[in-house]
């Protein structure tokens, strides 16, 4: 016996047969109803619950999150304000040492220059003509009657010549005078200028000086307002850090094509050296081993740049004695020289090589081989770019460590906000399950409609007679 | 706790490393028999230029052989040249010129066999090929594809030929093709079973401008 013959209750009827099935199943569910509508309310609840539960505890890790992040951003942010702040302060330090360190120098300069022009300033001070002595004889004699008198009248001549004489020596003497103050005077000139340009200097350094402090005052605002953890300091570290991020990766952009442009100068000499054929997994051995070279060029650039305190990635490189890292210096600065001279003989090499490959192909293809024209260009152009990309890539730990930092928050952003569209997901998920329930009861309900439209009718009915007026009732 | 954390790490990488470490062998060995027979002589010219592009396209470390197909082809005597081209560049463009030379001097020299023993050369070529060691091996048949075996030859047993890829280059028509085309596609047919019976490959490659899908794949 098969499930359809199972199921055809009035045999060779189907429609009636499925229609008496039917029929069962609405009673059916009709006697489950308040169990199943209980099952599906509270399945939708448990669902809904759970989603709701698990997008808080998200919405919490994301809180957690941006806590976190906050603090990472405030620590970069204050590290890189107390560092502007000490380089300033060395800035600071170095004019101090370098302009005021002169200063009892400058002091005794000036002083010795006042002296000099307060030496000057004296001798050159204007002295009165001596009253001549004889001033009060003439006048006497000035008041003789003497018209008459021829001889008075001769002396009284002589005594004019003499006079004149007189007058005409003084007034020489006074000019000569005058002349020798004159020239005291523009002796001076220089002394007063020396003392201007001097005085000028001092004011220059001042006011640099001032700029600093006023520089540094604006980094100790900066600096306090990261401390107290400000939103308006925190907006700005963010707005920094993702300018950095997207300068930085351009930069690293930048170095990774100057990497391939490096990679493919010595890749062909490579497999010279350690053979063409041989493969180290799925890559040429020739290709892993420019590869490596590029690496640790870079490595040694990192070290380079950390030992001379430029990055700080590495803080035990940093904090090494200045001795050892001077060494360190000189270490990895030797390594990149070896390198940079290996990368230009390789590429030397290349040259040839390509050369050698391209006489070949000719001779194979039968085409006439013109001679290369100023062949030594792109020979010492591959040499010299050989050389100088090495310390080139030096260069990327600069960005390097920027976006290393930087990507601390962004990335930590990115995933503050994928939480946050985790935890709305879940919560509409949940919703959508909670009126899903709702919605399924409706349903469940719509399905065993016939039952329930006769309990209707005869709950009316039963509300009916249970109201209805007794006789006389209505007779008070 | 940072030591603790960097051990693993070495091991991991170490562990990559050795799963790197692949053993699977990359080079290409190419065997090339050309058809001597007959009028077919006159072909040699273009088999010059296919070998002189495997000369420009193979890498160091592949291996190039090249033989003639006479009365007796399973035999060293017909090797006109082989080489195995050294890993480095440099070496392995000297030794490509004198290969270039020996083919040169053949194509000027070589005389007109009156048998074609195609199974004696492909048998030679597989030899040869598996010898070397090469990761992918190619056997280039340079041929109408014709078999005329002189009396007393035997060639008509099954042959191995794993991993083998077989390609029949230059297959030309003959006058009786014309006549009756199935005889041609009887002939592509009949090596091509050969072949796929032996465990190999088989694709016929009839236009000499599309030389860069020659060992493609």
């Amino acid at each position: 016996m098969s499930s359809t013959d199972f199921l055809m209750i009035v045999p060779g009827s189907p429609a009636l047969s499925m229609l008496i099935w039917m029929m069962v199943a609405v009673i059916m569910l009709y006697l489950a109803r308040s169990p199943a509508h209980r099952a599906i309310t509270s399945l939708s609840r448990v669902v809904q619950n759970a989603m709701r539960l698990a997008s808080k505890s998200v919405l919490l890790g994301e809180k957690s999150l941006v806590q976190r992040n906050k603090e990472v951003l405030v620590a970069a942010g204050r590290e890189s304000a107390e560092r502007l702040i000490e380089r300033e302060f060395h800035r600071v330090n170095a004019v101090v040492q370098r302009d005021l360190s002169g200063y009892p120098a400058l002091q005794r300069t000036l002083s010795d220059q006042i002296t000099r022009i307060d030496e000057d300033y004296i001798e050159s001070a204007e002295l009165p003509p001596p009253p001549p002595t004889w001033v009060a004889a003439v006048e006497t004699i000035s008041k003789v009657r003497s018209k008459s008198d021829p001889t008075v009248a001769n002396i009284l001549k002589e005594i004019e010549k003499t006079s004149n004489r007189q007058y005409r020596e003084t007034v020489d003497e006074y000019r000569k005078s005058m002349g020798e103050r004159h020239a005291i005077l523009s002796k001076m000139v220089p002394y007063w200028r020396n003392l201007t340009q001097t005085l000028d200097e001092v004011g220059k350094k001042i006011g640099g000086l001032q700029e600093r402090a006023q520089v540094i005052d604006n980094k100790m605002e900066e600096y306090e307002a990261i401390r107290t953890k400000t939103n308006e300091a925190e907006r700005t570290l963010t707005s920094s850090s993702m300018t950095q991020f997207v300068i930085s990766g351009f930069a690293l952009l930048i170095a990774f094509g100057g990497a391939i442009i490096n990679f493919n100068l010595i890749a062909l000499p490579m497999s010279e050296m350690v053979g063409g054929g041989s493969y180290i997994g799925p890559f040429k051995t020739s290709n892993v081993a420019a590869l490596v070279i590029i690496l640790v060029e870079v490595a040694m650039g990192l070290y380079l740049m950390e030992s001379l305190r430029i990055t700080k990635l590495f803080p035990i490189i940093g904090s090494m004695d200045d001795r050892l890292r001077t060494r360190m210096i000189w270490v990895t600065f030797t390594i990149l020289l070896i390198l940079a001279g290996v990368e230009s003989a390789l590429a030397f090499m290349r040259d040839r090589i390509a050369a050698d490959m391209q006489a070949l192909r000719h001779s194979l293809a039968a085409a006439q081989v013109s001679g290369p024209v100023n062949s030594w260009i792109p020979t010492v152009g591959q040499m010299v770019m050989g050389f100088i990309l090495p310390f080139a890539l030096t260069f990327v730990a600069i960005p390097l460590e920027s976006f290393v930092q930087a990507s601390r928050t962004v990335m930590g952003a990115v995933m503050a906000g994928l939480l946050r569209a985790l935890a709305f997901l879940l919560r509409l998920f949940g919703n959508i399950v909670g009126y899903m329930g709702e919605f399924l009861v409706n349903v469940y309900d719509l399905i065993i409609f016939p039952p329930l439209w006769v309990e209707k009718l005869i709950r009316d009915r039963a509300q009916q007679a249970h109201y209805k007026p007794a006789k006389g009732d209505d007779v008070i | 706790m940072k030591k603790k954390a960097i051990i693993p790490i070495l091991l991991s990488i170490g562990v990559w490393l050795t799963g790197c470490a692949d053993t699977t062998s990359r080079t290409k060995g190419v065997y090339m028999l050309l058809d001597t027979s007959g009028t077919y002589k006159n072909e040699l010219d273009k088999a010059r230029s296919i070998i002189y592009y495997l000369l420009g396209t193979l890498e160091p470390g592949d291996t190039l052989g090249v033989a003639r197909i006479d009365t007796g082809s399973f035999s060293e005597k017909d090797l006109i040249a082989k080489d195995t081209f050294d890993r480095r560049p440099s070496v392995s463009n000297s030794q490509k010129r004198l290969f270039r030379e020996t083919i040169e001097q053949f194509v000027s020299t070589a005389k007109s066999s009156p048998y074609t023993d195609i199974t004696g050369g492909i048998l030679q070529a597989v030899e040869y090929l598996n010898e070397t060691g090469a990761g992918n091996k190619y056997v280039l048949v340079f041929s109408d594809l014709k078999e005329d075996l002189r009396k007393g030859y035997i060639r008509d047993f099954p042959i191995e030929m794993s991993d083998v890829n077989v390609i029949a280059l230059n297959v030309t028509k003959l006058r009786t093709d014309n006549i009756d085309p199935r005889e041609y596609m009887d002939r592509l047919a009949y090596w091509e079973k050969r072949t796929v019976d032996a465990g190999g490959t088989w694709r016929v490659m009839n236009d000499l401008e599309r030389l860069d899908t020659l060992l493609a794949g």
